[in-house]
């Protein structure tokens, strides 16, 4: 498969107001990446991992630099394409889970198509497959709050993923998990990348998850300190 | 749009305990305030059409000197009647007293031809009583002179020379009418009678007005239209409605109170579900878009809710009617003992169109704020 560039971070800064005065949080971030890595940012708490994360996904707009995803340019972006970007070409998985309470398994997977406005057949479709790679089809009908840590998260993934996007941004996405439940989710992630192609973006300091990354990206007080590729 | 409806019917129905208890005010205000206004409306259309039998007619045809709301015009108040009569049928007007158990009480004879047909007023009894001086009374002035039917009682009036006259009348018939004002102290007695021991011959305060009539032939008597009389009645009605008003908009307010204070709560406390449909795609117009939907499906429940318990409570009063206690009847406004509601098109049209817009309005004004919402933060569910 020809791998291209999808992300590309040139002096990426970007500084929070704190009491007054602007608090550097990344400082002059140059990376490539390519469409089917495996790949995470590693760092402890307070490095600028989620914020990098959330200039990637176009939540959030740096305050210098360039920062061009999907050959979109992030700071250019005004709030309708930016959604549109998340929507059709990014899939999100939270810490914390962040499924809607009052949806069932189904529809919280269903949701992304449907603001894709996909026919009703083409989402049942895509859902059920979607459910079937993370094993929860039977759970189709429940609502969040039966389901376990893990199905959580694995709900998580089938909503990310879902959409078939070209890139999936996790954020520290087994840290609520056990052991066991998070080697599942990483080993149903990395299946995922092989098969689909699909580009995973992690922000972790969890040393269970770096095993399966095949690139490391360490970062510190806001620069990246170490770049490591592996061989997968 | 579809799909932000889609989304809040989900959203509300996942709420179960807040959303019932929203809805069940709201339905509460719709029932209130339409069953509200259609005893308003049916007390206007019961008046209207009593006033129009009982006392208007077609109008009537008021001779110039004469104001009927202006007892000092009653003595010169009358005039010759013109020859050409078709379609009017003519009233006098004559003071007079009656003594019922010895107590002086201030009355107006009505003279009226006791053929008529264009008023209710039972005035054919007149023709038919074998009495020497039969006359007709309302309920009203029956209870106020404490007198029934087939009772005598002394009357004194003056003559058109000022001579004071006296004989004694019987009530022939007790009729019962809404109108209260052909009613309390209204003596009704035929024309010809009234002619007679006044020497007032062929003589007219107003004709009772049925068809087109030939106005050329009366130019010193003033025409005022039905509508006209009624304007009255109308503007009563509807400075009544207007004091209702104030209750259907307090009711309404509690019921958009809670709405405001639930959005508000709402925003408030979904922030992290706000943050994740807007990283899932969804545009802040969007989210905007569909908590404001929420509050307007609000309305849309209460409609489905109200109609389940107020359809049937409609129905059973339109069937029953709503009584109004004796002492109301006696307020001088034409109000039947039994007002039965009307239900127009424009009144369930207007209340439905009012609370879903007025719903809207205040589910949008906070959920304006997620428009400026950072969605970081949101994810996170910090509060802003």
């Amino acid at each position: 498969m020809k791998k291209e560039t999808i992300i590309k971070l040139k002096n990426l800064t970007k500084n929070y107001p704190v009491a007054g005065r602007d608090f550097p949080v990344l400082k002059g971030i140059n990376l490539s990446i390519n469409s089917s890595e495996f790949l995470g940012i590693i760092g402890p708490s307070g490095s600028g991992k989620t914020t990098l994360l959330n200039i990637i996904g176009s939540l959030d707009k740096p305050t210098n630099g360039e920062v061009n995803v999907l050959n979109k340019e992030i700071k250019s972006l005004n709030h309708k394409d930016a959604a549109e970007l998340r929507n059709f070409h990014i899939g999100f998985i939270f810490q914390v889970f962040n499924l809607l309470p009052v949806y069932t398994v189904f529809e919280n997977v269903e949701f992304a198509l449907l603001l894709q406005k996909n026919t009703t057949k083409q989402r049942k479709n895509a859902v059920m497959e979607a459910l079937e790679w993370v094993g929860l089809t039977e759970h189709a009908n429940k609502k969040p709050d039966k389901l376990s840590g893990g199905e959580s998260q694995r709900v998580a993934i089938a909503r990310a993923m879902v959409k078939s996007p070209k890139l999936v941004l996790a954020d520290e996405p087994t840290a609520n998990l056990d052991a066991e439940n998070a080697h599942a989710i990483l080993k149903t992630m990395k299946k995922l990348n092989k098969e689909l192609g699909t580009t995973f973006l992690f922000s972790t300091h969890d040393e269970k998850v770096m095993g399966y990354l095949d690139r490391k990206i360490f970062l510190r007080d806001g620069i990246v300190e170490k770049d490591e590729k592996y061989k997968s | 749009m579809k799909l932000e409806f889609q989304l809040a019917f989900k959203n509300l129905f996942g709420a179960r305990l807040r959303t019932l208890l929203n809805v069940l005010v709201l339905s509460f205000s719709f029932v209130i305030i339409i069953f509200l206004n259609s005893i308003m409306d049916g007390w206007d259309q019961q008046a209207q059409k009593d006033s129009i039998e009982w006392e208007f007619g077609e109008g009537h045809l008021i001779y110039e000197k004469y104001d009927p709301l202006d007892p000092y015009t009653i003595l010169e108040g009358h005039s010759k009647i013109p020859l050409n009569l078709d379609g009017l049928t003519p009233i006098l007007d004559h003071q007079a007293f009656i003594y019922p158990q010895g107590r002086m009480m201030s009355v107006v004879l009505k003279g009226i031809d006791n053929r008529q047909s264009v008023l209710k007023i039972p005035t054919q009894i007149l023709k038919q009583s074998k009495e020497s001086f039969p006359v007709i009374i309302g309920k009203r002035l029956a209870e106020s002179a404490k007198l029934n039917k087939g009772d005598k009682v002394q009357l004194r009036w003056r003559d058109v020379k000022g001579t004071y006259d006296a004989n004694t009348i019987t009530i022939v018939d007790v009729f019962d009418s809404n109108v209260p004002n052909i009613d309390n102290g209204k003596i009704w007695i035929d024309i010809n009678k009234l002619w007679q021991i006044t020497g007032l011959e062929n003589q007219a305060s107003y004709f009772i007005v049925k068809d087109d009539f030939n106005k050329a032939a009366f130019p010193y008597w003033k025409f005022k239209s039905k509508e006209s009389l009624l304007k009255n009645l109308k503007e009563l009605i509807d400075q009544k409605k207007a004091g209702q008003s104030f209750i259907f908009g307090l009711l309404l307010a509690i019921a958009l109170l809670a709405i405001f204070d639930t959005q508000i709560l709402s925003i408030f406390r979904r922030q992290k579900e706000i943050g994740t449909y807007i990283a899932l795609g969804m545009t802040r117009l969007k989210v905007v878009r569909l908590f404001t939907v929420e509050g307007s499906v609000y309305s849309i429940l209460a409609l489905l809710i109200g109609s389940i318990y107020g359809v049937p409570f409609f129905i059973y009063m339109a069937k029953a009617g709503f009584p109004i206690p004796p002492a109301d009847q006696k307020m001088g406004i034409a109000l039947a003992d039994v007002i039965y509601p009307v239900y127009g098109l424009k009144l369930i049209f207007s209340t439905i169109l009012t609370v879903i817009i007025s719903a809207t309005i205040v589910s949008y004004l906070p959920a304006r704020k997620i428009a400026k919402l950072n969605p970081v933060l949101a994810l996170k569910g910090k509060k802003q």
